[in-house]
Order: structure tokens, then sequence, then C-alpha cells
């Protein structure tokens, strides 16, 4: 019996596709793996294991996040990036926080629950006011200036104003009539990070007032271009795994670090120096520091509880 | 040395390697399906199959054996995702939902490799390695296959045959990706990429807490994932994640895997049509325009425009230190203009104008080089259609390589430009139109709206990356980009191999003082002129409602 074209073609199609799978999807990967187990690969192919006091500490490869229970910094250890990965290094859960460039307005919490300390699961933090709140909790933390470019200096949140009134018809507002700090809410901050805008007063805004119909116009202010605090230090990497930090975010941690190690600033700015990675080949990547491997050289160099 | 210094030559590098291995890899393609032996392996390959490797095929079923191949690759990789608690190696994970099974199995037999879904938490070992794994390599293989049998269109005269599918996509397989893949993983390996079927370790990390470092079979499938420009990524982060792109080194290798073969197709074509000089004019227009948008995007995240990069100093949310903004731009310019949508940094948190070009760089419709193949045979399609432009407005008669361009030809190569704008803007439509839509987005205002349109252009053009801040693992997603994936792979598909099957029925007519020659500067840049107004025109206003009405203050 002669089989119709379009069945024999299928057949074929399946005969393909598994005879396919046992070469590329068994064969294959299974020949990897096994050249893979020779000396100098191997170490690669399961992980870049580290090891400190016996027990393996993770992987050079791999981020981690170096703060206590209750999510404050240990201040022995070098810190890593922010990270989106789960809560943090999570190497189940990687992630980026995927908010964009022009992500500025904050959704406010309910005054009522942040008096009693408990979270809104409702409220939504911006892009722009996460990384104005991290660069004041950094400059905080290792006695540098953290202020930015469009952060509010006291209430470390976004400078972000709503401007109502009549439209020009480029879309602008010439004459305001109300202005109100969309980012700094009432009850919470004391005063608006500018008195007033266009000789209009700034109001603080209130829990529950929808502003969207207002002209949303970020504040640079006045801080420096170029923030004491660097970029990747107030950044999510991509991976939330990222296992590096810029040489200038570790510079300025050196002098916190070395205080609570009791050791001298000279001799950890060192340390740091030799775990300093410039380019590869001189223009692959960004010079960087691999933030676990230096921890583990100070914890062998200068112990301390 | 400066960032942008340091950024410039490391673009630089990468265009001199691809410009060193264009001879020598496509002179090797070209042997490998111009070839008439067949090796031992192969035939027991055939002999399993049950074809007969030197029967040749009309263009027909050369279409039906494309489709049949991928609709069994679609219920088997779906399958797979379904039973994979009862297999080896699933990590204790659950079947796949069956709606995100769809997709996934769609996104992976289409070459898109969209994800909806998280790889540390969903697939197991079984199903990335011997389901997705092998669709990256075999979907790769049907593109360089459908490309070859348009030249062959080109190439013969007088005859319906354009070749044997399976042989194509054997030898596409076996003698192409494979040898590749195999030393390029190793090459993984050794830059710190991790290739073991252990389910990870549990670590107390210095500050007392617990981590979970992950293992996988990772490098054999990274390799092919660029390769064979797919773009799967075995975790969530993709190729930001550090066992997918351990070092600065094998960003630049993952990058150089992506690029190599879709501009080396242009010599394979050369040397099939018997000119090298028409290689050379198409690998231009795809050179040209892939070197603007490498400037154009690099420069636009590297000034950082926008609010939140402004206040940050840098566009570095999204991006990993060792990478850096720069080399992150290059990734992420070669990833979208190749249909490969692997990214080692998140578009979503570009500046508004640098995602813009991203997103751009797909509605280009992946020619610039484009995908596997893919990239080959779309650019020739709009070398069709400009030399018909051209003709109409100097009066010449169109032909290209020989053939004349008539009207059942133009219907084709109209029909496969017009296929993906469609799907895209409807879908984009639809999407920002129904509820189900807006609830996936992650962010508010134009921004939310590119998000959508990010989507759309990615599942339609077979790209995959993603604005990932957008929830896509809903069922209206999961159907939708779903339904894009594969009306955007399959009907092009078809056009371009009834194209095909044109042009090979036609004899040759000689060249004569009224024929525009295709091989000049000249017609470099009519045909990137032609592609930039094509896509302008059609995608315009939806990138004015998105990415520009927010870039633009």
């Amino acid at each position: 019996m002669r089989i119709p074209s379009w069945i024999r073609q299928h057949l074929a199609a399946v005969r393909a596709l598994l005879v396919l799978t046992v070469v590329l999807g068994v064969a294959y990967p299974l020949a990897v793996w096994g050249v893979a187990q020779v000396p100098g690969l191997r170490s690669h192919a399961q992980g870049s294991l580290v090891s400190a006091d016996g027990r393996t500490a993770g992987s050079s490869l791999i981020g981690q996040s170096y703060t206590d229970k209750l999510g404050n910094p240990i201040k022995k250890y070098f810190q890593s990036r922010p990270s989106a990965a789960g809560d943090g290094y999570d190497p189940t859960a990687t992630s980026a926080s995927n908010l964009g460039p022009e992500d500025i307005v904050d959704t406010l919490p309910d005054p009522k629950l942040v008096a009693a300390d408990k979270t809104d699961e409702n409220a939504k933090t911006s892009l722009l006011t996460t990384v104005c709140t991290r660069s004041k909790a950094v400059g905080e933390l290792e006695g540098v200036d953290g202020s930015r470019p469009f952060c509010a200096k006291d209430s470390g949140v976004g400078a972000v104003l709503a401007v109502f009134g009549d439209r020009d018809r480029r879309g602008g507002v010439p004459h305001p009539t109300r202005v109100v700090s969309v980012n700094e809410e009432e009850g919470v901050v004391r005063a608006p990070f500018v008195a007033s805008y266009d000789g209009v007063k700034v109001e603080l805004a209130k829990y529950g007032e929808d502003y969207s119909k207002g002209l949303i116009v970020p504040v640079k202010g006045d801080a420096p271009n170029k923030p004491a605090v660097p970029a990747d230090a107030v950044t999510a990497s991509g991976s939330g795994l990222d296992p590096h930090i810029s040489p200038a975010y570790a510079k300025i941690q050196v002098k916190r670090v070395a205080e609570a190690r009791h050791a001298d600033v000279a001799a950890v700015r060192k340390v740091l120096d030799e775990h300093t990675g410039g380019r590869d080949l001189g223009f692959m990547g960004e010079p960087r520091v691999n933030v676990l491997e230096l921890n583990l050289a100070l914890d062998r160099k200068f112990p301390v509880q | 040395m400066s960032t942008t210094v340091a950024g410039a030559l490391f673009a630089l590098s990468l265009v001199v390697a691809i410009a060193v291995v264009y001879r020598p890899l496509g002179d090797h393609m070209h042997r490998v399906y111009a070839g008439t032996r067949h090796s031992r392996f192969e035939k027991v390959l055939y002999r399993l199959i049950g074809v007969r490797p030197d029967a040749e095929q009309s263009w027909g079923v050369y279409a039906r054996s494309v489709l049949a191949f991928s609709v069994v690759s679609v219920l088997f990789v779906y399958l797979l995702q379904r039973v994979q608690n009862h297999l080896m190696l699933s990590l204790g994970f659950k079947p796949v939902a069956s709606d995100q099974a769809w997709n996934t199995a769609i996104s992976f037999v289409t070459n898109t490799n969209w994800q909806s879904y998280s790889g540390e938490t969903t697939m197991g070992y079984i199903v990335q390695m011997s389901g997705l794994a092998v669709q990256n390599f075999v979907s790769a293989a049907v593109g360089m296959a459908v490309a070859i049998a348009l030249v062959r269109g080109f190439a013969r005269t007088k005859t319906d045959r354009l070749g044997n599918f399976w042989v194509d996509l054997t030898r596409g397989t076996i003698r192409i990706l494979l040898p590749i893949a195999f030393v390029g993983a190793l090459v993984l390996v050794a830059g710190g990429l991790i290739q073991n079927f252990g389910s990870g370790h549990d670590v107390t990390t210095l500050a007392g807490q617990a981590q979970h470092i992950t293992g996988g079979p990772v490098a054999s499938q990274e390799v092919i994932k660029e390769l064979g420009t797919n773009g799967g990524g075995f975790y969530n982060a993709n190729s930001a994640h550090p066992f997918e792109n351990a070092a600065t080194w094998t960003n630049w290798f993952e990058i150089f895997l992506i690029l190599c073969i879709p501009f080396s197709l242009c010599r394979t074509f050369g040397r099939i049509v018997g000119q090298n000089r028409q290689g050379y004019a198409i690998v231009s227009v795809m050179a040209t325009l892939a070197v603007i948008s490498l400037v154009l995007t690099n420069v636009f995240q590297l000034m950082h425009h926008g609010t939140v990069p402004m206040a940050a100093g840098g566009a570095m949310e999204g991006v990993e230190t060792r990478f850096g903004v720069s080399n992150s731009a290059t990734f992420a310019t070669a990833t979208t203009l190749t249909s490969t949508g692997a990214v080692d940094s998140f578009h979503d948190s570009y500046t508004s104008l640098g995602g813009m070009m991203t997103m751009f760089n797909m509605m280009l419709g992946e020619v610039a080089p484009g995908g596997t193949g893919s990239g080959l045979y779309g650019m020739l399609v709009l070398a069709v259609i400009t030399v018909f432009v051209a003709g109409l407005m100097v009066g010449r008669t169109p032909e290209y390589l020989g053939k004349k361009i008539g009207a059942r030809e133009m219907k084709f190569a109209s029909m496969y430009f017009l296929t993906t704008p469609m799907l895209v803007l409807f879908a984009t439509g639809l999407g920002l139109a129904l509820n189900a839509g807006r609830e996936g987005m992650l962010n508010g205002g134009a921004h939310g709206l590119s998000e959508v349109l990010y989507a759309f252009t990615s599942a339609s053009n077979n790209n995959g990356s993603a604005f990932a801040g957008l929830s896509a693992n809903t069922t209206f997603y999961n159907t939708a980009t779903g339904l894009c994936m594969a009306f955007g792979r399959f009907v092009p598909i078809v056009f371009v191999l009834a194209l095909a099957g044109s042009l090979a029925k036609q004899g040759s007519t000689p060249e004569s003082d009224g024929t525009l020659p295709t091989h000049r500067p000249q017609f470099v840049g009519l045909v990137a002129g032609v592609t930039l107004v094509l896509v302008a025109l059609t995608f315009l206003p939806a990138l004015a409602l998105g990415p520009l009405a927010e870039g633009m203050h």
C-alpha cells in the first residue's frame, strides 16, 4: 500500500526530530561535559566555587549581599551593588528591576500604615526615588556627600513636581496655579524640597490624591553632576548577581571597612588594589573589583569577630 | 583609556573579527550546501530518517517539509514540558502550564526564543537540553536551509527543483553548527561558564545567609543560543547571568558568535550565484545599517539623557559592572539587529532613545544582518523590492541576478514584507485596547506603551528580547505572542520559497545596457534607503507614541 505523501513527510519529520534529539540533545551536551572534566576546566564547569574555613562560601562568579538579618550593611565587609534578584542576590530568582528611565513618580503609602511601621501593599516606589534613597544611605554609611541631581536633599526621594494650570501650545504651563511635590508626602516629610516654583508655593503630596493631570517636572537641583556616590552603587545590575563593583565604589568604602577591622586604612587600600582589575586586554569591559574575593582576602588578613 | 575609546575599540575588534571569518566561513558553508557527497555518518542519519538524499524537491514539497518538521517539533517540545515531572533531572519542577508550554514550544521552534518563563524555576535539565537546545540548533538550520533554497532559486534556470530540505537541515546542523558549538562551548567553559548535571550547591555566604548556587548544562546551550541567533537563556537573567556570560571576553565572544553566520552567509550567497561581488554588495548593506545603529545606540547610552540615568550618573540600571554601558549597548545592538534576543543588560531600563534603537533594529525586519538564514532571505527580498522600485523610477527593466522581477515575484516579495508590520501593529493595538493587555505593563505612560510595542515587535520578528517589565506570562500574552511568532516565522518562509520556485523556473536573462548593476555602491545605498524608508513609514507613528514621546523633552 502506498502511504500518502503528506503522511510520509510527517513520518520523516518525526524520525528526523528523534534522531537529531539524540545527537544534539543527549550526545552533544554529554560530550561537552566529558571534555570539561579535564583539570583546569573542571572547577569552572562546577561553578567556580570558593571555600573559606573549610566550607564552601559561594562562587567567585556570583555576588552576595553582606547585610545582617535586619538588612543593615555589615561594616567589616565591602558592600555589593543593589540587587533585584529575589530578596537580593538570590540565584533562584535572577532579575533586573526593568524600571524605565522616566519612572519618577511614586505611588505613596497610607501614612497611617507608615506610622504603625507597616508596609502598604499598594504603594510603589519609583526608580528615581529608589536611586535617591540608596544614594543617601550610602552617603551616610561611608561619610561622603550622598546628594544627586533630581534628588530631594532632606527627604531623600525623587525631586519631582506636578505643575497645574493652563497649558500652552507646546504643552508647558506658563502660569502655574498650583504646584505639588509628588513624592514628598504630608505627614511623612516636613517641608517640600523647594519652597516655591514660578512664584507659587509648593505643597506636599496628600495620600490618595491624583496628580496625573499636572505637568510632571523633575527638578535637577544644585547637586554635582558627578556625585560622590558612583552610579553602580545606586543601580541594580542586570542579573541581580553582579559579583563586581566599580573601583570608585570600593574606594569610598575603604575607610569604614578599615575602622570596623581595626586595620590601617593604607593596608586595606593595598588589599583593594591587589583585587582591582583593569579592562581585559586593555579595552574589554570596565575596571572592577570582585567583592567576594576581596572580602575573603580581608577575612584572612584582618580577621575580626 | 576612556570608556568611549575602549568601547569603540571593543566594537572595532568585532568588526575586524567578522571581516576575517567572512571568507573562510562563507566558503565552508558554500561547500556544505553545494557538495554532492554524503559522509558515512550522514548516510546513517538519512537511513534513520527514511529519506533519499539525492531526490530534490519542488518549492511546495520543500515548504511542506519545513512545516511538517516544525509542527512535529512544536508538539514534541510542548509534550516534554507537560511531562517534565516524570523525566530525569527535572529538579522537582512541576509540568509547565499549558498556555506557557505552547508559547515556549512555538517560541523555540520559530527561532524566536521569547521567554515568558524563568529558566531557573521552571525548566528541568532534560527540557532545556533535549527540548529547547535541540530547537536552538534545528530552527537555525531551518532558517539557513530556506535561505539557501532562495539563493538556488536565483542560481538555477528552468527547473522546479530547489534541493532537499532534509539534506540541507542535516548538513547545516552536523557540518556547520555542531562543530562550532562544540569548540565554542569549551571556550566558554574556560571563561567560567558551568557545564554539569548537578542540582546545585547550598552554601552559607560570608554574611551567614543561605544561597543556592545553581547548576546545569549551561555552556553547551549558551553557545548555540548565540550561534543560532536564538536567544533563549538558561536563566531568567539571560546573558547578564555570570554563569551564562562570565567574563568581559566571553561577552565579546558571544557577540561574535551571534554575528558570524548571518554576515558570512552573504559570501555563501555570492559563491552560489557565481559572483562574489553580489555577496559583498549585500553584506555592505547589512554592515552599513549595523554600524549606524551601533554608533547611535552607544551614543544614546553613553550620553545617558533622561531623569533616572542623569540622577544615577550613568545608564547603569540593569547593566553589569564587568560589561559596563558601552559593551552592553554593543551587545544590545547585535542581539536586536540579528533575531537573537539574548540580552546582557536590560533594555527596559535603557535611556528612552537607546531603548528605541533596540526596537528600531528589530523593526528593520531582522535583516542587518538578521537571523541565521532569515537575515539573508529577508535582505534578498528587500533587494528584489529595491530593483523593482529603481526600475520604476528610471525606467529600467527590473532584473536581479539575471532573473526578471515580474508581477508574480513582486506579489510574493510585498506580501513577505507586509506580514510582520501587520502582525506587530495589529497585535499592539489589540494589546492596548484590551484590559488583559494593559494589565501586563510594569511602567506607566509612554513607557508602558513601549513595553507592549516591544513585545509584539520582538515576537513577530522572531527576535525574543523584551522590555522585560511586561508581565508576559498571562493567558493573553502567551497566546497572542505565540500566534505572532508562528505567523511571523512561517508565513514569510512560505512566500520566500514560493518566490524561489518562481525564480528557478525562469531562464537567465543576459545583462544588457538596461540592467541596473547590483554590485555597486549605488545599489547598496538604494537597498539601505528602501529598507529605512519602508520601516520608517510603517513604524514611525507607533514609535512617536512610545519612546520618542518619552525621550523628547
